[in-house]
């Protein structure tokens, strides 16, 4: 990031040496060519995972428009078939339809990533602002504590929220989304700082507008904008981490149609039924990596640096 | 500030940060979750009398005033004992120290191999034709974002079911090391060569390479022994990141391979509720990322010659 902001310093210093009928010129032409332009930097592999992302949401709202078998139909006399033209991914231990079960997983994980990412924000902009506008006490207080946590990996935070309250889907979601609060809450506070110190902050507490209406029209919205896009950014991770979760054994548990559950249960036939556990896994890695790439793309933009 | 105050400080904010793990896991012990009491004999289910529970209760010394206990627990701390696991009727600290060593090995074996493969990768791809850098990005970003659980169950797949080389479980001999040194590898390898191409890209511009260059070096020299260096740094910065990615993916990676050690210890604690050993394992967990920032910190004034002066 550091690298960005110079070349954006780098930019600015660059004098404007065109004519002044050359400038006009210039701003029509863009202005008549930016869907052009814009379509022209979007490159095959982020169009793919823009799709992807697509097709994922609309599985994971109405699995059923893709494919119209049961994810828990079960048929103990089909087990263990390998892929073909009757079951294209294949089929389980008792005989279910894998890319059936892949299909309604998406549901799960999209729901996990959201949701994590929802709570982890929520909680992350409270604490960030808090200790952004707060008296110097609470921010120091609070940013101590926010240290503290980040000492540790998210996963065994999460594994320490699971101890306490217990395993589950809701409380899987709960626990990737309080472990990411204090990244977030840092974030935000970081932000706060920035904006706090601006003239047009400065020029409506003058004008002695309320504490709760600066905040709220003025602060929040200028300092969410990065945050914003490294969430994006961050839904691939949560995603990642509850499935992480769940092939643990702590979140959605099997039957339930859920990625990483069924790769913890495809891990006792690797033997002899590879699509058990490379189905779900390729699964995760695309959805992590579409959506990841959808967002460092964002970010790219936001930077005013297309690549 | 001198070298010694700077290690001064940061001995104290390492303390810190322990005492605040610590106080927070004796905060969380207290006020969230079940009633210790209950579950040391056997949950609600088992239903134990008053009389049981009042025993237990003394003999634990959770009848006392919150800070007596509070104290008792920091000076326990303070010497090693972390209490009794729930679970395993034995103190936490015996339990963790007999797994300490497996997941020890394995975190130093993948750093090993991470920090090698990440930097010989960088080099080569540095400054290269823009298919071998769209390339290379290109599968860090794949790799990347595979979580621990999938890469190390498709290494298992080649490696120990298709192509019969390595052993798919196990803690003994050196051959069971490979695959979960590997899953735990990879993934920090995929996101320190995108740094560190970024930055020796960035130093294989300023003037000393070129005055290198200039002197007649050849590519691999003006590499190895002019930028190699410089790039190193950022290494360090990302240890937190290393040291996190270490320890998180240790927990998948140690049950996926049915390896022996702290993760493994973590998850089984986790299912049973064990939260005496949890604890112990997040406070174990602070310390070593407290010697590991203390580590790294004297690293840096070793390494980068401005440091010593500034901060």
């Amino acid at each position: 990031m550091s690298t960005l902001s110079k070349e954006n310093v780098y930019l600015a210093d660059v004098p404007v040496l065109v004519s002044p009928d050359g400038v006009v010129d210039q701003f029509e032409t863009e202005r008549a060519s930016r869907l052009g332009q814009y379509l022209r930097t979007l490159r095959p592999g982020l169009v793919l995972a823009g799709l992807f992302v697509f097709l994922l949401s609309i599985a994971a709202i109405e699995p059923a428009w893709f494919i119209s078998g049961d994810p828990l139909d079960a048929n103990a006399r089909e087990a263990f078939a390998p892929p073909s033209s009757g079951h294209l991914l294949g089929t389980d231990e008792i005989g279910r339809d894998v890319l059936t079960r892949v299909i309604y997983g998406s549901r799960s994980s999209l729901l996990m990533g959201l949701g994590a990412t929802a709570i982890g924000l929520g909680f992350g902009i409270a604490l960030g602002l808090t200790a952004g506008l707060g008296p110097p006490v609470i921010d120091g207080l609070l940013m101590r504590f926010v240290d503290v946590l980040l000492a540790f990996p998210d996963l065994l935070l999460a594994l320490v929220v699971i101890t306490f309250f217990g395993q589950g889907t809701v409380n899987a979601i709960l626990a990737v989304g309080i472990a990411s609060v204090p990244r977030y809450a840092r974030l935000v506070r970081a932000q706060t700082h920035l904006v706090r110190g601006t003239a047009y902050v400065e020029a409506a507490k003058t004008l002695g507008i309320r504490s709760s209406a600066l905040i709220w029209h003025h602060v929040l919205p200028n300092a969410i904008k990065p945050v914003l896009i490294l969430a994006t950014i961050g839904i691939g991770g949560k995603i990642a981490s509850g499935a992480s979760l769940s092939f643990l054994g702590f979140g959605t548990l099997p039957p339930a149609p859920e990625w990483g559950a069924m790769l913890a249960v495809g891990r006792d036939y690797l033997e002899n039924a590879w699509w058990l556990t490379a189905v779900p896994g390729i699964a995760i890695t695309l959805t992590v990596l579409s959506v990841t790439a959808l967002g460092r793309e964002l970010l790219r933009r936001s930077e005013g640096k297309s690549i | 500030m001198t070298l010694f105050k700077r290690i001064a400080w940061r001995l104290l904010a390492g303390v810190g940060v322990l005492w605040c793990t610590v106080t927070l896991a004796f905060v969380a012990f207290h006020l969230i979750g079940d009633d210790p009491v209950v579950t040391i004999l056997g949950g609600e289910d088992a239903q134990p009398s008053k009389e049981m529970i009042a025993l237990v209760r003394k003999e634990y010394g959770l009848d006392r005033p919150l800070s007596v206990q509070y104290a008792q627990y920091l000076w326990r701390a303070v010497h090693g004992d972390l209490g009794q696991s729930y679970r395993l009727h034995i103190p936490v600290a015996r339990a963790i120290s007999q797994q300490l060593m497996p997941t020890l090995s394995l975190m130093f074996s993948a750093t090993l191999v991470s920090v090698f493969l990440a930097v010989a990768l960088a080099l080569l791809t540095a400054k290269r034709a823009p298919w071998i850098r769209s390339f290379s990005s290109g599968v860090e970003l794949v790799i990347s974002s595979a979580p621990a659980f999938v890469l190390g169950t498709l290494l298992l797949l080649a490696f120990s079911f298709q192509l019969n080389w390595l052993p798919s479980f196990g803690t003994s001999g050196w051959e069971t090391i490979v695959l979960p040194t590997l899953a735990l590898a990879l993934p920090i390898v995929a996101v320190l060569t995108q740094v560190l191409r970024q930055e020796l890209e960035d130093i294989l511009e300023l003037p000393f390479i070129v005055t290198a260059r200039a002197r007649g070096l050849s590519e691999t020299r003006v590499r190895l022994g002019h930028a190699l260096r410089h790039a190193l740094i950022p290494l360090l910065t990302l240890s937190g990141f290393i040291f996190a990615s270490l320890l998180g993916g240790a927990v998948i990676v140690e049950t996926l391979f049915s390896r022996q050690g702290i993760g493994r210890l973590m998850v089984e604690a986790t299912g049973n509720k064990d939260v005496p050993m949890v604890l112990g394992i997040t406070e174990l967990s602070a310390l070593i990322y407290v010697v590991v920032n203390l580590i790294v910190d004297l690293l840096y004034a070793v390494v980068d010659p401005r440091v010593k002066g500034a901060v």
